[in-house]
């Protein structure tokens, strides 16, 4: 069996390629700090009384900070900004992998089909590619969360519908590049089809490298999935972290100076983008030659 | 962002240089007409055929009767059939009429004429310092790879790039607020006179700028890095030591010009970023710009206000480019040979 053959070399590669990204110190940090908190984001049920999340059972008093049983102080409701923090997570990090699996999607087909039909195809889908690439991306994001039915859905396709084009120029030259070896054409001559070409030989070549992409894409989401929601955008029923920042700032935390209802949603944030750009980097650096030579 | 370029041919000078010339800036011309022309359109679709009728979305939180919906649609020209509400928009669009907007009851390019010195102030003082800022201290990481000016700079500049813009102001407004205003561009009792309403602005200015800057200045300083850094081993740098040049002079006079281009590039791909960064400032410190317009009327659901914002803000990032695009053209021979 040839698929058989085919599977254990890719395993063998996939484990030097393991190997290769345990040396990246930096990157190591950033997965075992993503691990951390995606646990607590899937755990976030088990550990935690979610009955505090209800406005009506919340315990403690109005913006209170720190102390008195409340790790993280309080939200204008008298909700522990900790467990708030933890159930946010679920939001943003759903929204940041949902409109990354989307965007990484719409971006690999269509650099795909440019760079493999190429002549007017590719014409009319590059003009379409650069014309998405320069426009002012948030913009069109809330003019979109604003005419679709509010709600997560429609936020993680007005991401990723303004996301995509990155990923597919990257695809597009990836596939350039790999068709144009040898290999691909010996393909074509035993009488190979569109289908196994692209399934079985650029696929295959190009995902990696998409990959290490797509871990920027992730947190660019989170990103502009809080800053819709500090727009006024966001899906009051599912309080991401940045929803919890919306609030913080409509009941005037900024002035009360509530620093610990400010801070913990922004720096959780800005530790999810960095850990991501850690990962990224580090498997960049792998999957790059040039880039590990240096 | 940008693909490597494929192997540079330096240009043949001559007529058939020329004449590609002329060719690519009409090429480039055009496709930005095109873009407009397919801003325009995904302006008028995007209010009218997706599931968001633009009468629902005004009266999202009141409660209207069918009998006021029917006139609504009538006085926007709603009950008309699409092709027949497309020309009557691109019609009143090429007289310059964006609409009358429903929150203020004022026309929306008045509206955004008014709110368009702002934003140029704001963003073109923020752009210009994360310019100087990001290029100096890329060129100086760059050249002098994992020293500790390196790690640090490097380090700062991404650590403030994955804050959220708006949380980031929100943040200095915090801890700096009580040395600096905290919104609008200019005191109502400032005294008249050039100096003291100078002041007051270039004080107002302050925090906003600071936020955008700090959001900014990253992808400059990232770019330049690794320009400067993909130059180093470049043999013509080699030639300049050589010589034996001042480490300084080959890299103020040799290394950086070359390394330049790509940021060059850079600046006018970004222009979209640099919008979606001053939204949320202007948001953040009520900066009377394009952004808090953009602010008010997604908080109003002002249909008409939003779609004239749309149009002028990808119009005016589409023209820069097109700029963008000739000017490079102008400065990198590469550029033109390919």
């Amino acid at each position: 069996m040839t698929s058989a053959i085919v599977w254990r070399r890719r395993r063998a590669a996939a484990g030097r390629l393991w190997d290769q990204f345990r040396s990246q110190r930096g990157g190591l940090f950033g997965l075992v700090i993503l691990a951390v908190i995606v646990l607590l984001a899937l755990l976030a049920p088990v550990i935690t009384d979610p009955s505090g999340l209800d406005v009506t059972h919340a315990t403690g008093g109005a913006l209170k900070p720190p102390g008195d049983g409340f790790l993280l102080g309080t939200d204008e409701t008298g909700r522990s900004v900790l467990l708030l923090l933890l159930w946010g997570s679920r939001v943003s990090l759903l929204v940041g992998f949902a409109a990354t699996l989307l965007c990484v999607g719409i971006g690999t087909i269509v650099g795909i089909v440019m760079a493999h039909f190429g002549g007017w195809v590719q014409a009319v889908l590059m003009r379409v590619t650069d014309f998405f690439l320069v426009l002012p991306s948030l913009v069109l994001a809330a003019v979109l969360s604003t005419v679709l039915t509010p709600g997560i859905g429609s936020i993680i396709i007005a991401i990723a519908a303004t996301a995509w084009p990155t990923t597919a120029r990257l695809v597009r030259s990836q596939t350039l590049a790999v068709e144009s070896r040898p290999y691909i054409e010996r393909s074509w001559a035993l009488g190979a089809g569109h289908w196994h070409v692209i399934g079985k030989h650029v696929l295959p070549a190009v995902l990696p490298l998409v990959f290490a992409n797509t871990t920027l894409t992730v947190g660019q989401s989170i990103i502009t999935e809080s800053t819709l929601a500090f727009l006024g955008l966001g899906d009051p029923n599912s309080a991401s972290w940045g929803e919890m920042l919306h609030n913080a700032l409509q009941v005037g935390a900024v002035t009360a100076r509530a620093w610990w209802y400010l801070l913990p949603p922004g720096l959780a944030i800005g530790v999810v983008v960095l850990a991501f750009m850690m990962c990224g980097r580090a498997l960049e650096a792998v999957l790059n030659p040039r880039l590990r030579e240096r | 962002m940008t693909t490597p370029a494929t192997a540079p041919e330096l240009a043949e000078p001559g007529t058939a240089a020329r004449a590609g010339g002329a060719r690519y800036v009409l090429g480039k011309v055009g496709g930005a007409v095109v873009s407009l022309f397919v801003v325009v359109v995904l302006g008028f679709f995007l209010f009218r055929v997706l599931p968001g009728d633009p009468i629902r979305l005004m009266s999202r939180n009141t409660s209207v009767g069918t009998k006021q919906v029917a006139e609504l649609r009538h006085q926007f020209g709603l009950d008309k059939p699409l092709p027949a509400q497309f020309a009557d928009y691109v019609v009143a669009l090429a007289h310059g009429d964006l609409g009358v907007s429903l929150k203020f009851s004022r026309p929306v390019s008045d509206l955004i004429l008014q709110a368009l010195w702002p934003t140029l102030l704001l963003v073109g003082v923020a752009t210009l310092i994360s310019i100087l800022l990001g290029l100096w201290q890329g060129t100086r990481a760059g050249w002098r790879r994992g020293t500790g000016f390196d790690r640090f700079s490097t380090g700062t500049a991404l650590a403030l790039w994955s804050a959220p813009t708006f949380w980031l102001g929100m943040i200095f407004l915090v801890v700096l607020g009580s040395w600096f205003p905290t919104q609008g561009i200019v005191d109502p009792d400032t005294p008249a006179g050039f100096l003291p309403q100078f002041l007051d602005v270039l004080h107002h200015l302050t925090l906003p700028c600071l936020t955008l800057v700090a959001v900014l200045y990253a992808q400059y300083l990232l770019v330049m890095r690794s320009s400067v850094v993909e130059e180093m081993d470049a043999d013509y740098l080699t030639t300049a030591r050589a010589k034996g040049l001042r480490d300084d002079v080959v890299r103020s006079r040799h290394a950086v010009p070359n390394a330049l281009l790509p940021t060059v590039t850079l600046i006018f791909i970004n222009l979209g970023f640099v919008v979606g960064g001053a939204v949320s400032v202007e948001a953040v410190y009520s900066w009377p710009g394009l952004g808090l317009l953009l602010y008010q009327s997604i908080a109003d659901h002002d249909g008409p206000l939003l779609q004239g914002l749309l149009l002028v803000l990808a119009g005016a990032v589409l023209v820069m480019n097109l700029i963008g695009d000739l000017l490079l053209r102008v400065i990198d021979p590469r550029v033109r040979a390919a």
